[in-house]
């Protein structure tokens, strides 16, 4: 008698223990045979979880208080011109499309970019970027105008030199440049060949000069990036199968979630769940938009790129950030400068968190590309090694704040179902606010 | 011992899912007034009414006082924080920049970038004494609206 309760009691133990569960892993027990076939098999915690993810929950990106221009149809079309206008190098054969290239997801498949010579990181997306506070793979650049000047100018990109920059954009576009910008500055005297961060010969030529013309040329620059800025603000994602689903489980609509295989509905399971992915990878756009050293490998493991560490004091020091004589902003509109974590270990060995939109149609992977395949990625995340640099807020074992981090443990089959869902996030690019 | 059984179950369970990256534990202190580690101060931390949307750079207040409620003005309170269960810290570094009146400071650039359980860790330091103080917020989504 005593035996068969036992039994009886076991036997409901068990039953709860599989209800719970399930309940916990975000799949009903109606439906845990059919995933990926029936409505209502996400809890309502998750289902709000998938629509946070989803592009409907972008809103606008918000203005740039530090650039006058951002969303002027004439700046947007002035921007797209310079764009792609490889005169904007120093020996015409490079423009921004040239490693952001529209037919690419505006970047260039490479693991690292290729300008006027090799560069040392992955050229990033310019799509969705207007939701950014930090540029660049480490952040060293606080807005998207200020940006886009670095690499007009750096040795192995585009090379060139913002004396010559303005000297062409008085000759070739000066009416379109004075319909957004106003009169432009006088040029008189302006070497062509010219820049602080030039060649010896380009800072020769630039101290030569007086301090008005520096400020004319700088000014002139300063503009040629918000214009810039204002084209690629304009790119944003359009919606992806993922989208769609999403959309279809916020409405309990059981025909739209067939968008979906059931082994999608797994990599969704597992992205949102033990794979820990939408730790960082969170929001319509798939990122936390902040910094992190997770033990990605760098190329050369004896010169590690310090990332986010090296760039704080240059974002501070440059005379384009927000709080710098060419910004449009007040000093209190550059809360993310003034409040910037500037001295946090956690900073060694840093990059940003990447959107994952489109992600399957990007590859390589990583701030320089280190990884082929998505299957790479997952695997690297999976293995969780100790950082070359500073300390991955993923690696077990070391440092102590991190104690409480669950290690990401996958089989192969949810590795496999997780890279499936990553290739439901791919999209049209559209343009958007254009003349 | 059916129920016993159960109950041992399901609070294994419950406490095996709390460890993982989406749920703070049940159990945390989300109250917004607290005494500090050693009593020396009362903190109250004041977010804005409508809360911010993830990402979006925002104040608080901070109303210090006595334990016996008299507000203590002129203290230095240095911010720190982050999320516990992810591994990383505030992704800004939030500083008090103005005394508003006696005891009330404002708490500049503030901001959370994922919803979840964050920690927000106050050190102050006046002539006399120096304490310190964990605050527990669960940012959730429907800021985000």
């Amino acid at each position: 008698m005593r035996k068969t309760r036992r039994l009886a009691a076991s036997a409901i133990a068990a039953a709860a223990l599989l209800f719970i569960a399930l309940t916990l892993s975000g799949v009903s027990p109606s439906d845990a045979g059919v995933l990926g076939r029936s409505p209502g098999q996400w809890t309502p915690d998750k289902v709000g979880v998938i629509a946070s993810l989803s592009v409907d929950k972008l809103a606008a990106a918000p203005r740039d208080p530090s650039n006058a221009a951002d969303g002027q149809p004439g700046a947007i079309a002035l921007g797209r011109a310079l764009f792609n206008d490889s005169r904007f190098s120093r020996d015409g054969s490079v423009s921004c499309a040239s490693c952001h290239a529209p037919d690419k997801q505006f970047q260039d498949g490479l693991p690292v970019a290729k300008g006027v010579g090799i560069g040392t990181r992955r050229a990033m997306p310019v799509v969705g970027t207007g939701h950014n506070a930090w540029f660049f793979w480490d952040g060293r650049k606080d807005s998207l105008w200020s940006q886009a000047l670095g690499p007009l100018e750096d040795r192995v990109e585009h090379g060139g030199n913002r004396g010559r920059y303005a000297r062409l954009l008085q000759t070739h576009y000066k009416t379109q440049y004075e319909a957004v910008f106003g009169q432009m500055p006088v040029l008189e005297g302006v070497t062509s060949d010219a820049s602080p961060l030039g060649t010896a010969d380009e800072q020769l030529a630039w101290q030569s000069m007086t301090a008005r013309q520096r400020a004319n040329v700088d000014r002139v620059f300063a503009n040629m990036g918000k214009a810039i800025a204002a084209y690629e603000k304009s790119l944003a994602y359009g919606q992806s199968r993922f989208d769609r689903y999403a959309r279809a489980i916020a409405a309990n609509d059981a025909s739209g979630q067939h968008e979906f295989t059931a082994q999608e509905v797994n990599g969704l399971r597992v992205f949102i769940g033990n794979g820990q992915c939408v730790t960082c990878h969170n929001g319509p756009l798939l990122t936390d938009h902040a910094f992190h050293n997770t033990g990605v490998p760098p190329p050369d493991s004896a010169r590690p790129d310090r990332g986010r560490a090296a760039a704080v004091a240059t974002v501070q020091a440059d005379p384009f950030n927000c709080l710098g004589p060419f910004s449009d902003a007040r000093p209190e509109q550059c809360s993310e400068l003034r409040f910037i974590v500037a001295d946090d270990s956690a900073l060694e060995g840093a990059f940003k968190t990447p959107s994952l939109r489109n992600v399957a149609l990007r590859p390589p992977y990583m701030h320089a590309g280190q990884f082929a395949t998505l299957e790479q990625v997952v695997n690297h995340y999976m293995q969780s090694p100790v950082a070359v640099l500073g300390h991955s807020e993923l690696a077990r074992g070391k440092g102590d704040s991190h104690a409480e981090r669950k290690p990401i443990r996958l089989s192969q089959e949810e590795a496999r179902d997780l890279v499936a869902f990553l290739a439901t996030l791919s999209g049209p690019i559209v343009e958007k606010g254009s003349q | 011992m059916t129920t016993r059984l159960f109950a041992t179950t399901l609070s294994a369970l419950v406490l095996a899912s709390l460890a993982g990256c989406m749920t703070p534990p049940p159990d945390l202190d989300l109250s917004l007034q607290h005494p500090t580690q050693d009593n020396k101060f009362v903190v109250a931390l004041q977010p804005p009414e409508t809360p911010a949307a993830i990402n979006q750079i925002h104040s608080w207040q901070v109303k210090l006082s006595t334990p016996d409620g008299a507000p203590v003005a002129h203290a230095r309170i240095n911010v720190d924080g982050g999320m516990p269960q992810h591994g990383h810290g505030l992704p800004t570094r939030p500083q008090v920049t103005r005394e508003l009146a006696d005891g009330t400071y404002l708490l500049e650039g503030m901001k959370f970038s994922m919803t979840g359980w964050w920690e927000i860790k106050l050190a102050i330091q006046t002539a006399d004494a120096a304490d310190k103080v964990t605050f527990n917020r669960v940012v959730t989504d429907s800021a985000t609206r």
